[in-house]
């Protein structure tokens, strides 16, 4: 029989980690992410793994770095304000083409902002939150038990584009208990890292002639090598050739293949003549929602993406083409209305239902507004 | 006794004079930025200028 | 007999970045020539770094080497330690990377009394920006952003690194060539934290501004302003001003090692769980 639990969502995060095969995990305090970091103490040393609660946020994020390098599936976990001071090792992780996993629990910000309060206001902050062009991957869960399954794909995708890899969720979802039925062994694919087969001298850890996600060593393995977040050659050593610059930088963007990493629920979507696109909570709100307005008659659906970045605006784009209106309902002030616009680019009115003061977006809003559009149009 | 060989590597010396300073037999010197072992017999192979050299560019034998 | 440095060199990287006169090669000999004496294997050691001149000495050195971001050689090298606590893991770096910026990774990875031997190069400025003072430049010295003169007090590394509990504090300088190997070997083999601050000249960016014509003017501070711990035996505070005290500083064998004691924390966790 399959082990049923009534757990929470931070911990339904930690326990799919070790289903991952996360062996380490390096984090800081922070509200409302710390029971990921206080499950993983446990839970960690009777695996055999490793936790350590580092002096501040960019200790953590470089202390996972490290142990990935060296071979192990390591996850990090935060909220806003940790998110805001490990970007620089997020452009490193990206650089270095080194694979992990972090989790922000978003709560209200900018800076402080509200701690136990629940929010989306990350969505750009997670995408662009680092300097330079780089490629993003990030799932949003939207329940316990689909966050047990996004964070075992968050490290599937990290491995497998030697990417950082961060799981969005909310304070609400965070803190929220459900049942969750656990994976049993080997229910889940869990992928690991491509490791090289050449020679070691042989070995160049960014070899674009393996694809553009070259195999990497674990450090320490029988294959010695250089790492830098400067910008590199093949060989792992700082390059300022233009066309060696040029081409590792396209590399590092191109080699997440978007349509594979593309997940998204579709509800009620084929009849929908008003689609809301919503995800985490508040998609728990719209789906509600969406019942009460087709009890009335009204076609709503949802496009709901379960991976956040890359955005998935081809699919926007398409559904949008036989709707009345797009939808937006965020519990920020208009940061994914923005890529849905973009996507469905004229195509059909959009709106936004935004909410920033600590409450979640009731469905009492949303069907509000379907209503009200309805009219409108 | 053999004369020591003072083996200047022109490439790596970037003329920095540490090797001239402390060599106590003033065996050596500094030519256009380069250093030279001018005076290789009196060399007392004491190796403070391979030690010193920042730059891989002295060996002594 | 000349030592065969060409064995763990990386082909093809020499000339390196470094200034004429710049200690820091002086003390990647040093470093070269204790690993070589601690028999380590080039696949069995990481040399990690954070940013600066001196963090470039990885790329020059044939082993496992990481170059990280400014000022986190010893939080990388944390979590690689513990993620393989048979590695050797050697940071490198200079005084601004590791006590300014890194200042907190710094003092909790000595505090932890982690197996690492970490190489502070402390040249008493900023010399990859071009200058500018770091928390070890001297008060009074110019620097780019000093131009009236220093304000700030100095940082003392070593006695950071033993308030913060690291066990193994020694102090050297570029000049002291062969005491650079020789206390880098015992902090190689000593079982947690040890921190070997190697005192070295930028006459480029730290020199010109201070009075020294040249670089072997700064290998001649070096020399001169040196003094052995065991003799500074009843001397005051005054009479050390300006004098760079050598030697194995700090040794306690009697602390233990961070990934031992979770290695303990682990069985412990093991048989509650069984």
């Amino acid at each position: 029989m399959k082990k049923v639990a009534l757990i929470q969502g931070n911990e339904a995060c930690a326990q799919a980690a070790i289903y991952a095969g996360c062996r380490f995990f390096a984090g800081y305090p922070i509200t409302p992410s710390s029971e990921i970091a206080e499950v993983l103490s446990r839970k960690l040393p009777e695996i055999g793994g490793t936790f350590i609660q580092m002096e501040d946020e960019i200790g953590a994020m470089a202390a996972v770095i490290g142990a990935s390098l060296c071979g192990l599936k390591a996850m990090d976990a935060t909220s806003g304000p940790g998110l805001s001071l490990k970007q620089e090792l997020i452009g490193y992780a990206c650089m270095a083409e080194i694979p992990c996993v972090l989790v922000n629990v978003m709560r209200g910000g900018p800076s402080t902002g509200m701690p136990t309060g629940p929010s989306q206001s990350d969505i750009m902050a997670t995408r662009w939150g680092t300097h330079g062009d780089h490629a993003t991957i990030a799932v949003a869960p939207a329940s316990c038990q689909e966050i047990f399954s996004e964070t075992v794909r968050a490290f599937n995708l990290a491995e497998t584009y030697r990417l950082p890899v961060h799981i969005l969720m909310d304070e609400i979802i965070a803190h929220m208990r459900e049942k969750i039925v656990f994976p049993e062994e080997g229910e889940l694919e869990v992928l690991n890292r491509a490791e090289p087969t050449v020679p070691p001298a042989a070995y160049k850890p960014f070899d674009a002639s393996f694809g553009d996600v070259p195999p990497l060593a674990a450090m320490g393995s029988n294959y010695r090598y250089h790492v830098t977040g400067l910008n590199k050659a093949e060989d792992g050593f700082p390059t300022t050739k233009a066309a060696l610059v040029d081409a590792e930088e396209r590399r590092q963007l191109r080699k997440v293949d978007v349509a594979a990493v593309a997940k998204n629920e579709e509800y009620l979507l084929d009849d929908a003549e008003f689609v809301i696109v919503s995800f985490g909570v508040v998609s728990r709100s719209a789906r509600f929602a969406i019942n009460q307005l087709r009890n009335r008659g009204i076609r709503a659906g949802m496009l709901r993406p379960i991976t956040l970045w890359p955005f998935p605006a081809q699919r926007v784009a398409e559904v949008a083409k036989n709707a009345r209106a797009v939808i937006v309902p965020e519990m920020n002030l208009g940061q994914m209305i923005g890529e849905v616009e973009r996507a469905v680019c004229g195509a059909c009115p959009t709106r936004s239902i935004l909410r920033v003061d600590g409450e979640p977006i009731t469905p009492q809003q949303i069907i509000d507004e379907v209503e009200e559009v309805q009219h409108v149009l | 006794m053999a004369i020591p060989t003072i083996e200047i590597n022109e490439k790596y010396c970037k003329g920095c004079g540490i090797c001239v300073t402390f060599c106590p037999a003033k065996a050596l010197a500094l030519e256009n930025f380069k250093a030279k072992a001018i005076k290789p017999e009196a060399c007392v192979k004491c190796m403070q200028c391979e030690l010193r050299c920042p730059d891989f560019a002295i060996r002594i034998s | 007999m000349s030592f065969d440095y060409e064995k763990y060199l990386r082909p093809g990287k020499l000339p390196h970045i470094w200034c004429p006169g710049c200690g820091h090669g002086i003390i990647l000999k040093g470093l070269i020539r204790a690993i070589d004496k601690c028999r380590l294997a080039k696949n069995r050691t990481a040399i990690v770094s954070g940013i600066g001149c001196a963090s470039r000495l990885p790329g020059y050195v044939d082993f496992n080497t990481v170059h990280t971001a400014h000022g986190r050689a010893a939080a990388f090298a944390t979590g690689m330690k513990l993620a393989d606590p048979e590695l050797t893991v050697i940071c490198v770096g200079g005084d601004g990377d590791g006590v300014a910026i890194g200042g907190n990774h710094f003092i909790h990875a000595c505090r932890r009394n982690i197996d690492l031997t970490y190489i502070i190069m402390n040249n008493n400025i900023y010399g990859m920006t071009g200058g500018q003072f770091s928390p070890c430049t001297p008060t009074g010295a110019f620097a780019s952003t000093t131009p009236y003169g220093n304000p700030d007090p100095v940082f003392d590394i070593a006695r950071l690194a033993i308030g913060a509990g690291a066990t193994f504090v020694a102090r050297t300088t570029a000049y002291h060539a062969l005491q650079i190997d020789k206390l880098i070997t015992e902090g190689i083999l000593h079982k947690g934290m040890a921190i070997i601050e190697v005192v070295d000249g930028c006459p480029t960016s730290y020199g010109r501004r201070n009075k020294f014509k040249s670089p072997s003017d700064m290998m001649t501070w070096l020399k001169d302003a040196a003094i052995p711990v065991e003799k500074t035996e009843g001397m005051s505070e005054k009479d050390l001003e300006g004098k760079i005290v050598t030697g194995i500083l700090h040794r306690d064998e009697t602390r233990p090692e961070y990934c031992e004691q979770y290695a303990l924390l682990r069985e412990r966790a093991q048989r509650k769980e069984g």
